[in-house]
């Protein structure tokens, strides 16, 4: 099923959780929804499955206005942070219940039931748990069983409210490329919201970057990484270097140091924040002019590539970002003789910028 | 009574693992002092005064314990205080659920005003409770005057009692759901909706199961205040005898016309209700104990 969200707007009193919000989210896919707590992206998705009520806009599922269908007509599964599993059934009954609150003339036969929730389980590969209570499983087994019930009553869509946002890091990892599996077999269009970036790149076939009730971006995961199209998608997504400064020429002057770049539509005098990915990053010793004055503080070497932490010097930072990392790779790290302790300078080869008030 | 939902998960065994461990463990004249202390408060104050009831009862033998319960007017006072239980205690179980389902699931103006005023009949004076009645009900009162031409009777008959005991009664079910309620939250009835079930079929099948242990421990302490309340009561019944005494005030009238052996015969039958009802929220507790230390045990 495809979802059409259109101009949906969202205040809780005077905090404005989504300000006319359109997106169009076609069949099949599975999508992120990412931001920073509080961007408005568990609204939007609570929205879409009907448990909130949008103040303005509506929803469009399968091209059919579904803003005034109630929960239970508008065919979405959801899966919540928490699991929601009902505790006082046991897991083979949670994942029925779907199909036994069917009219009686949709509700599937006894046997039936079974044979379907068992495929569930097996599915979810823990049909060995049919018995057990929702509280004697592990967060994980937890969350893959809720997804099982959801699956149950054969959703259009799925929508996911941060499913794996209470697991430990490893479980975490495991259920996300269990996902992603899971969604190659069914093909089923799942939007599910993380404020984790590399869970939204890893997992996802598009993601729709929020921040503070907006979209700031939509892309695939290559795209959001590599080509950020606005100074919260730089910040956001991937360790990144931030540089803040005035245009002066082809140079952004940051403190007593001046960053070449390459743009020509800026003014002189406007303020920029200029960012650079570590790889991107490259560090010059000698006597330059180029370049923003740095500290090595740490070489940390563990892999094929090696990282340089570096604090900015005093004057360049201006209580803004401190510190910066390069990653250099053990040709260059040779050719450097880096020691701790050491003053050098560092710039980029592709350096992005962005107005201080400037969003695209 | 607000703590009440706290004790239907007893912690058991946190008290033998401090005892067995040097390093928290008491000087043993500690614990015998604490616990002296207790008994002899317990006996002093629970337990005698039970025994008296009993002992006093059956004074004169069998028989005549018999003869004072099956005397007309006592039969008459026991039918009056299962009709008053029998009305209230049904009707506050639906405003109880229904006050419960309201402050935990839903947002609303006032909710916390609400949620004090549930607790007023614990705060004032049952015989206070009883004169509003009378005020409003009364011959002098507000629609008195009204109820008499239509020759409705509302005070000194049996709907001034019933009413009297829904108001004393009224916060025990609502006081025992509302925590529970509110701890549990509304994930689950949420997915409830999300996979097709109706309002009905979402309280029956996940709102109602998960509630059914503190619901009862409220209707039980609910039916046992409304079978003993005296004071409201008192206040709206006129004291008519056979007509309407409920068991409380029957034994007050027998007890002040010397009547002990009767008064204590019946008096008897009240503290029989209070142990069988101790008897059940014990069990209560114990199936609820068991229900979450199933929960805990993952």
């Amino acid at each position: 099923m495809s979802i059409e969200v259109r101009n949906i707007s969202k205040s809780f009193g005077a905090f404005k959780a989504l300000d006319k919000i359109n997106l169009d989210l076609p069949r099949g896919e599975l999508i992120a929804l990412l931001g920073p707590s509080g961007c408005g992206k568990t609204t939007l998705l609570r929205i879409i499955a009907g448990l909130e009520q949008a103040d303005e806009g509506s929803i469009i599922l399968s091209g059919e206005d579904a803003s005034h269908k109630h929960v239970r007509e508008r065919h979405v599964g959801f899966v919540f942070q928490h699991y929601a599993l009902f505790r006082h059934m046991s897991v083979f009954e949670n994942v029925a219940f779907g199909l036994r609150v069917k009219d009686k003339k949709e509700r599937p036969s006894e046997k039936e039931i079974r044979a379907k929730v068992t495929r569930l389980l097996e599915l979810v590969q823990l049909d060995w748990l049919a018995d057990r209570f929702p509280q004697q499983l592990s967060g994980g087994q937890r969350q893959r069983i809720a997804l099982a019930r959801a699956l149950a009553v054969e959703p259009q869509v799925l929508l996911l409210d941060e499913p794996f946002g209470a697991l430990d890091a490893k479980v975490r990892k495991e259920l996300r490329r269990w996902l992603r599996r899971l969604h190659d077999e069914l093909h089923i269009s799942s939007v599910f919201v993380t404020h984790d970036q590399e869970e939204a790149l890893e997992v996802s076939d598009r993601i729709v970057l929020m921040n503070k009730g907006r979209i700031e971006q939509i892309g695939s995961p290559r795209e959001i990484y590599n080509e950020p199209a606005t100074s919260f998608a730089y910040g956001f997504i991937g360790t990144v270097n931030e540089f803040r400064g005035r245009v002066e020429g082809n140079y952004v002057r940051v403190g007593e140091d001046l960053l070449p770049h390459g743009r020509t539509d800026l003014h002189d005098g406007s303020s920029v924040v200029a960012f650079a990915r570590p790889h991107e990053t490259e560090i010059v010793k000698g006597e330059s002019r180029e370049g923003v004055a740095a500290k090595v503080n740490r070489i940390l070497n563990n892999g094929a590539i090696t990282r340089v932490e570096l604090i900015a010097n005093g004057d360049a930072r201006q209580g803004k970002k401190d510190y910066f990392e390069v990653e250099v790779t053990p040709a260059d790290l040779a050719a450097l003789e880096l020691a701790t302790g050491e003053h050098v300078r560092i710039k980029s080869r592709r350096l992005s910028l962005f107005g201080e008030n400037e969003t695209k | 009574m607000a703590g009440a939902a706290a004790h239907l998960a007893p912690h058991s065994g946190s008290a033998t693992r401090f005892e067995a461990n040097v390093a928290t463990r008491d000087a043993p004249w500690v614990k015998y002092t604490v616990l002296t202390i207790g008994l002899t408060y317990f006996v002093l104050f629970l337990m005698l005064p039970l025994v008296a009831v009993f002992a006093e009862a059956f004074r004169k033998g069998w028989e005549a314990y018999l003869a004072a319960l099956v005397e007309p007017d006592a039969l008459s006072a026991i039918k009056l205080t299962l009709i008053a239980a029998a009305i209230s205690v049904p009707l506050n179980l639906v405003f109880g659920v229904a006050a419960a389902w309201a402050i935990a699931k839903f947002d609303f103006p006032g909710k916390q005003f609400l949620i004090s005023l549930i607790d007023l009949p614990f705060s004032v004076s049952p015989v206070v409770a009883g004169l509003v009645y009378v005020l409003i009900f009364g011959a002098q009162g507000w629609i008195g005057p009204w109820l008499s031409e239509h020759d409705i009777k509302i005070i000194f008959a049996v709907p001034g009692i019933v009413l009297a005991t829904i108001f004393v009664t009224f916060p025990f079910v609502a006081r025992e759901l509302i925590p529970l309620m509110q701890a549990q939250g509304r994930d689950e009835e949420e997915a409830a909706v999300t996979l097709g079930a109706s309002g009905w079929q979402m309280f029956r099948r996940v709102t109602l199961p998960n509630i059914k242990w503190a619901l009862l421990y409220g209707v039980i302490l609910c039916n046992a205040r409304a079978m003993g309340e005296f004071g409201a009561v008192s206040v709206v019944s006129g004291h008519i005898r056979g007509e309407t005494n409920t068991m409380p005030l029957h034994v007050e009238i027998l007890y002040n016309e010397y009547q002990f052996a009767a008064a204590f015969a019946v008096a008897s039958l009240l503290a029989l209700l209070a142990l069988v009802t101790l008897a059940i929220k014990t069990y209560i507790e114990w199936r609820a104990g068991l229900n979450s230390s199933v929960e805990t045990s993952s």
